[in-house]
């Protein structure tokens, strides 16, 4: 019995885990490549979320063909985000202290005006694949949670691949290793940023709708992800996406682990205790440079 | 001004305050909404000391001021002492999780740190809701004293713990400011690589500066239940408390004492007065309006309006 429960609870984590890379991704590229801590990312999950419940309910749009069609909107958002924080800080040096108090504002004037728009109940979406549940042995895996982890894995696959093999990928990558030399090989920099930039908020979209698959959703639960988003960008090595991807499985399955055996109330001190503990012993993550 | 004279004024000012309010309010609501503006006069001057001085932003506000609050609730539930009594508690237990918060942290860079007080606030919370004896997730009902000491009616009494703890932070931020102290932060603001390499022991100094931040917030909790009488986790570790003291040095100024002050002032009467005749919740959208406002537009604040521009230095293109 008891081996049954943890074996649960570990396959469970795992595809938890795949979802959370999936939202931490955009991280990954904004903070992780770009040093841009954009603190409202975990906002911005949330807002695709909503974008994706209106479009299911208004149209009985399927959440994932939803996201497909929401994702240029986030990117023109992005771009316009980053042109006012490029405008204001970037171009005068001041990224650090005015631009996270910036990004902390945006979260919040998303946050209020959610709730001001959709009131704080929790809302779902309809889709064949929510309430089935996949039985492989004596393990029990529900779809709802299993199909967010599948277009995760996929779309980190084909960003992974966009980065390494497109010339705009590459670029993103050259920016986040030196932006000077990419100024000396005449490239602007801030271009290719607007563009990872505008990138990382379209993958929030994306992962607004796999969060709204799999549990109802309610404009503060953002929160919750902002220490998570942020440790396992941090515990990955900034940027890097298979360590990303390893880290947000550990946490995924810490998780589990916690909420299996001691209860889903403490599950938010995993997040933000495994992040505190990576800050204070290993800053450069589980895989990364020093 | 000499410090010292400074305190003096301080003092008088309180004192004075405190006796026009009381001959000139009948009403008692001015006294409930004006703790709530003179709380954040202490929390926005208690963030400034080290967001506005070194340059380092704290997102746990609400952590700090929770651990205060909840440390007055288990001395209320085990002893019951007088209110000084749990603002010297609750300051010094802040103090020290600031202190903490700070070896653990501040070696990195700067953004690392404000992502980590985050992460503070979050995991004080979550122990908070698991704790049965201060009431876990549902919360706690302090039953205050019939008759305050002193004054006899408790709200007043609030208010003047309150004021004077106010008067008290605003004196401490103004001495750290005109002290060696206050000079080795300025130069860890404005360039702490060059600081560290002129033998300001910067770490040191980040470290005194957390420490007296937090157990400010601390303090300014610690009165928080018996203003409230019922206190869950959800309200008192609300993230408008860090949105607010954030917000507030930033709209009215980081550099000097009185930025935080005319902020604290401008936003909470704003704010006070909109959760009267508008909406709680819209009030906090017009906070984060201004706040991002504030970075955009005015990033030396209000202060910062009336005192010629400083010169920006040009990144090299």
């Amino acid at each position: 019995m008891f081996a049954d429960l943890l074996l649960n609870a570990i396959v469970s984590g795992v595809v938890l885990g795949g979802f959370y890379a999936a939202v931490s991704v955009g991280l990954a590229i904004s903070f992780g490549m770009l040093d841009i801590g954009n603190l409202a990312h975990p906002a911005f999950v949330i807002l695709g979320s909503f974008c994706v419940f209106v479009l299911n309910q208004r149209w009985g749009i399927d959440p994932l063909i939803g996201a497909i069609l929401i994702t240029p909107f986030f990117f023109v958002l992005g771009a316009g985000l980053y042109g006012v924080y490029h405008y204001s800080f970037e171009r005068r040096g001041e990224e650090g202290l005015r631009g996270l108090a910036f990004f902390f504002g945006i979260l919040f004037i998303t946050e209020v005006a959610l709730i001001l728009g959709f009131g704080v109940d929790y809302r779902f979406v309809q889709a064949f694949y929510i309430d089935a549940t996949l039985h492989i042995g004596f393990i029990d895996l529900a779809w709802r949670t299993l199909v967010p982890c599948i277009v995760a894995f996929v779309m980190i696959g084909v960003l992974q691949v966009f980065m390494a093999k497109t010339y705009i990928g590459r670029a993103i990558l050259a920016v986040s290793q030196d932006s000077l030399a990419l100024r000396l090989m005449s490239i602007n920099p801030s271009r290719v940023k607007l563009i990872a930039f505008s990138l990382s908020l379209a993958t929030a979209a994306m992962a607004g709708a796999l969060l709204i698959i799999i549990q109802p959703v309610e404009p503060s639960i953002g929160r919750d992800y902002i220490g998570r988003v942020f440790a396992i960008v941090v515990l990955g090595g900034m940027g890097s996406f298979p360590g990303m991807l390893l880290a947000a499985i550990l946490l995924g399955v810490a998780e589990s682990l916690t909420a299996t055996f001691y209860g889903p109330s403490w599950a938010p001190a995993v997040s933000f205790g495994i992040l505190l503990l990576t800050l204070a012993f290993r800053p450069a993550g589980i895989l990364g440079r020093v | 001004m000499k410090n010292s004279t400074f305190c003096l004024v301080t003092a008088i000012v309180v004192i004075v305050f405190f006796g026009a309010a009381m001959l000139a309010v009948t009403n008692d609501y001015f006294f409930f909404a004006g703790y709530v503006v003179l709380q954040y006069i202490v929390l926005a001057t208690a963030w400034n000391i080290l967001g506005g001085y070194t340059g380092y932003i704290n997102f746990g506000t609400a952590g700090f001021f929770a651990i205060g609050a909840y440390a007055a609730v288990v001395l209320h539930k085990l002893w019951g002492p007088p209110i000084p009594v749990l603002i010297l508690v609750g300051g010094v237990l802040s103090g020290l999780v600031g202190l903490g918060m700070g070896m653990l942290t501040l070696r990195l860079r700067g953004v690392f740190f404000a992502i980590g007080t985050l992460a503070l606030a979050i995991v004080v919370q979550t122990f908070v809701t698991n704790w049965d004896f201060v009431g876990g997730s549902r919360g706690v009902y302090i039953i205050r004293p019939a008759t305050a000491p002193l004054l006899g009616n408790y709200i007043h009494y609030l208010f003047l713990v309150m004021l004077v703890l106010a008067g008290f932070s605003i004196a401490l931020a103004r001495c750290i400011e005109h002290s060696t102290l206050g000079f080795g932060l300025a130069a860890v603001r404005d360039d702490e690589l060059a600081a560290e390499a002129a033998g300001v022991p910067t770490l040191k100094l980040k470290l005194i500066s957390t420490a007296l931040s937090g157990a400010l917030m601390g303090m300014a909790g610690a009165p928080l239940p018996y203003y409230v009488t019922y206190l869950d986790p959800t309200s008192g570790f609300n993230l408008a408390y860090a949105v607010n003291s954030i917000a507030m040095p930033l709209i009215g100024g980081m550099t000097s004492w009185v930025g935080p002050l005319l902020g604290a002032i401008f936003l909470g009467t704003i704010q006070q007065t909109a959760t009267v005749t508008i909406s709680s919740s819209l009030n906090l959208l017009i906070v984060g309006v201004l706040l991002v406002l504030a970075v955009v537009i005015a990033p030396d604040g209000i202060i910062g309006l009336w005192r010629p521009r400083r010169r920006r230095a040009q990144e090299p293109l």
